[in-house]
């Protein structure tokens, strides 16, 4: 699932533009850098050639005048970058408000942000997606956002939007795609060990494409389970907190993980088979292995029968 | 009362340990203060080295994630409430306010002593809570993260509020000296603007702190006894933390930078022998960030769910205080034209903070727009914008001030040669690491992350690189300033040719300041009637 590179892709400083919106967005950033740049390599020149100029030699041991002040100058000084900020004030709202007011009749789409993954549900269809959006280019659309556990924010640097998900409430972003390409998620406000990974992919795709998609629905039926579970592994996330060479991070690694003994919080101890490890991906509070926190949250719902049955098989050849 | 020690300068009147610890000298409490100040920025420096490291590479290179996030967060919390709050105000500030106003001491010579002590005592429990599993939650403490977390969010929380005590007590402390103690013929206008900064400064630290006490015992309280108020758990409310936190801490910013743009002013006019351009317009903007400081904190919430119709009038008075910052860079740039400049080591760093407050303030006003700001929230590029304005403002300022006075409170010179060594990979290494960070941001790399994309990585390693040479710089100065306090040549009374009163006194100054108490007759830089150096 790679999204497109922000770094190669763009204009000098920004990644690539992906609506019409964030196009407008960017040129007022380069209005104000350019602008920004020739004031300082002014401000700068005169710098270097009072310098030169009046530093201190043998003739020039004493200031040559002593000026306190200058009304006229001074005045202009202040009155000039106020107007100049207020241009950018007044454009800066009027960009910032189309970006955040969605169009009436846009796809709303739901996302929970949760430590350390993104849940997508698209409710009329009855589709749950992890980690991944997919969206027809051309049509406007809206992602009703909520947390359940701290802050979380979603990031879609092509579209140059960005909203909080907090706990207990409700927020929104919506975005038009116009280009069909795989764009990055970043989750962009600090959650704790796995905020770095807490990324996504939305996916633009085209009309015919869309509807392929839904027919089909979420369906790994046609690969093989062994395949499909190497594959959950980073599509569902379980990369955030699982290694598979041993390193120990957010959660125990799943190397030689299966037939292994496993010692609770609780002081109990228990031989990691198919059962215990369905359990621990659909109710993983249950038993918590000591010296880890219990921050895995349920993937009930969100993982088939044979998904789980796929992870299990892919966890039982790391050994 | 008589001056018992006319003469004998404020290191040899006493000694001793005892001497030390129980002084009312505000002299002493200054150099104390200094002394933990650079300690303080060792450490949070040493933070910021270890957490660059990291990033050397994605994935794990040293430390694991979670050791990252300790990192950040006390990197963040030390840099910000154990050294650069209190750094120029309570250092430079306490030595320099009462000698700049021709007087003994400060107002309130215990309260100064007390408020060192209650510094040293918050500081004790921030320390504690590095050995006491390191908070994770980065300096902001933003909930419900920080209700959650089993690292020691109570104890670096307290030592925060117990510091912001110290900042409280040394705010009193200035207003009242300002106001009571200046001598005479010191009218508001013939005081040096480094007074006048320190004056806008203590009004923010007297009026905003108490609000971040309130938070952080309200957080304290959330976390001890599960009272519902941050906690959407407990039937609290995350943004409300947020609000409340910036309240205090956007006004804090300017409590970092105000004394900054004074000891800038004090620049200036010493190493261009001229009387500074537009006084009244340098005081008074220090008066006007400080009002508008208070009103700007919702710019940092933007994207938190804040509505639209408050978004757009924090915008507004964002760009409104940009404005008096403005002003003062323009001044300080046209006190240049004409005069005659002094090329030394404090004149370097005033030269480095020019160059690089403008970059700050630039990227300010790019942050403060409000549809630039929905993409660059919380990614580098702000990381970039604050390092510019804080590290290229105000420690470059504090740098300069400290080798502006250095020669007047230690009363030995050091060596410019490795001064401007020093000064120079101090500026290159700056720009390094965050003019890097810059671009990493505008391209969509976001912050306190541990981990990161690949295509990220050259910019990540050069930025890397620029924290060695950073360090290489300090280290540079550590030597050569702790060589000069043992075998530094002696210092004249005025080495720079300066006219603000500590320059007609003797270096270091004698006990009372002053041999005999000055009668003011002039207004602070005027080069025309007064003339040290010939």
């Amino acid at each position: 699932m790679n999204t497109q590179s922000l770094m190669e892709n763009g204009t000098m400083i920004l990644p690539e533009a992906a609506s019409s919106v964030a196009s407008s967005v960017d040129l007022l950033f380069y209005v104000i850098f350019w602008g920004s740049c020739l004031l300082f390599f002014v401000m700068v020149g005169l710098g270097i050639y009072f310098i030169v100029k009046y530093r201190r030699t043998q003739s020039n041991r004493v200031a040559s005048a002593q000026i306190t002040h200058n009304d006229a100058l001074e005045i202009g000084w202040t009155v000039i970058p106020l107007i100049l900020v207020m241009i950018i004030f007044v454009w800066g709202y009027r960009d910032y408000l189309k970006l955040v007011i969605p169009p009436v009749g846009a796809k709303e789409i739901r996302v929970v942000g949760k430590k350390w993954l993104w849940e997508v549900e698209y409710v009329e269809e009855g589709i749950k997606l992890l980690n991944e959006i997919v969206v027809p280019v051309g049509k406007p659309v809206k992602l009703l956002m909520t947390a359940t556990d701290v802050l979380h924010s979603f990031y879609l640097p092509n579209f140059r939007i960005k909203k909080d998900l907090v706990p207990n409430r409700y927020s929104k972003i919506w975005f038009y795609p116009e280009k069909i390409g795989n764009y990055q998620v970043f989750c962009t406000e600090y959650c704790g060990d796995g905020h770095s990974s807490m990324l996504g992919v939305l996916k633009v795709v085209s009309q015919s494409d869309y509807d392929e998609w839904l027919k089909a629905g979420n369906a790994n039926d046609d690969i093989p389970l062994l395949e499909l579970g190497e594959k959950l592994y980073k599509s569902k996330n379980c990369n955030a907190c699982h290694s598979l060479d041993g390193t120990a991070m957010a959660g125990p690694s799943w190397k030689g993980l299966y037939g292994s003994k496993r010692q609770f919080v609780d002081g109990s101890d228990a031989i990691a088979d198919e059962n215990y490890i369905t359990e621990s991906i659909l109710n993983p509070n249950a038993k918590v292995v000591a010296g880890y926190p219990p921050v895995m949250p349920s993937y009930s719902g969100l993982l088939s029968e044979r998904e789980i049955l796929g992870i299990i098989e892919y966890i039982k050849t790391l050994k | 009362m008589s001056n018992a020690y006319p003469n004998i300068n404020f290191f040899k009147v006493d000694s001793g340990l005892k001497s030390w610890l129980f002084t009312l000298d505000h002299k002493r409490i200054g150099l104390m203060y200094l002394l933990f100040i650079c300690i303080s920025f060792g450490l949070g420096g040493t933070f910021a080295l270890l957490l660059r490291l990291e990033l050397l590479t994605p994935g794990t290179l040293f430390f694991t994630a979670k050791e990252y996030n300790q990192l950040f967060t006390l990197h963040g919390a030390v840099m910000v409430f154990l050294f650069i709050v209190p750094s120029i105000p309570a250092s430079l500030g306490n030595f320099l306010l009462p000698i700049q106003l021709g007087t003994k001491d400060v107002a309130f010579p215990r309260l100064n002593l007390a408020s060192l002590y209650v510094y040293m005592f918050g500081a004790v429990f921030c320390v504690y809570s590095l050995f006491a599993g390191a908070i994770d939650t980065g300096w902001t403490f933003y909930t419900p993260y920080s209700t959650t977390t089993d690292t020691s969010v109570i104890s670096m929380t307290l030592g925060a509020f117990i510091l912001g005590f110290s900042s409280i007590l040394t705010g009193v402390n200035f207003i009242a000296t300002i106001h009571k103690m200046r001598a005479p013929g010191m009218t508001w206008f013939r005081m040096p603007l480094f007074v006048w900064s320190l004056y806008a400064t203590s009004i923010i630290q007297v009026l905003a702190t108490p609000v971040l006490g309130i938070t952080l015992l309200l957080l304290i309280f959330e976390k001890v006894m599960n009272i519902g108020i941050f906690d959407p758990a407990l039937g609290g409310d995350p943004v409300l933390f947020q609000h409340f936190f910036w309240f205090y801490s956007h006004p804090a910013v300017y409590i970092m930078i105000l004394p900054a743009m004074g000891v800038m002013s004090e620049l200036v006019t010493t190493f261009c022998r001229k009387n500074i351009f537009g006084y009244r317009f340098v005081a008074f903007s220090s008066i006007a960030i400080a009002v508008i400081s208070f009103l700007v904190w919702g710019h940092h919430l933007f994207i938190s769910g804040q509505s639209n119709y408050a978004t757009m009038l924090f915008s507004l008075l964002t760009f409104l205080v940009a404005i008096p910052s403005a002003i003062k860079v323009f001044n300080w740039l046209a006190t240049m034209y004409k005069g005659s400049i002094y090329l030394k080591s404090p004149f370097f760093y005033f030269l480095s903070f020019m160059f690089l407050f403008m970059i700050g303030g630039f990227t300010g006003v790019v942050l403060g727009t409000l549809s630039l700001d929905i993409h660059l929230h919380d990614t580098y590029f702000v990381v970039a914008h604050f390092h510019y304005v804080m590290m290229g403002g105000t420690v470059m300022a504090f740098l300069g001030g400290l080798h502006y006075w250095w020669p007047k409170m230690i009363g030995k010179m050091y060596s410019e040669f490795w001064a401007n060594i020093s000064c120079l990979l101090v500026f290159v290494g700056f720009n390094m690491v965050f003019f890097t960070q810059f671009i990493l941001g505008a391209k969509g790399m976001p912050r306190r992350y541990y981990n990161y994309l690949d295509q990220f990585q050259p910019l990540h390693a050069f930025s890397t690189f620029g924290t060695w040479v950073l360090g290489l710089g300090f280290i540079v100065m550590l030597v050569y300033l702790v060589w000069s306090l043992f075998k530094g040549e002696e210092a004249d009374a005025n080495p720079w040719g300066g006219i603000t009163l500590e320059w007609q006194t003797a270096s270091p100054p004698p006990f009372e300041n002053f041999e005999k108490l000055p009668v003011i007759e002039y207004d602070p830089y005027d080069y025309d009637k007064v003339k040290p150096y010939e």
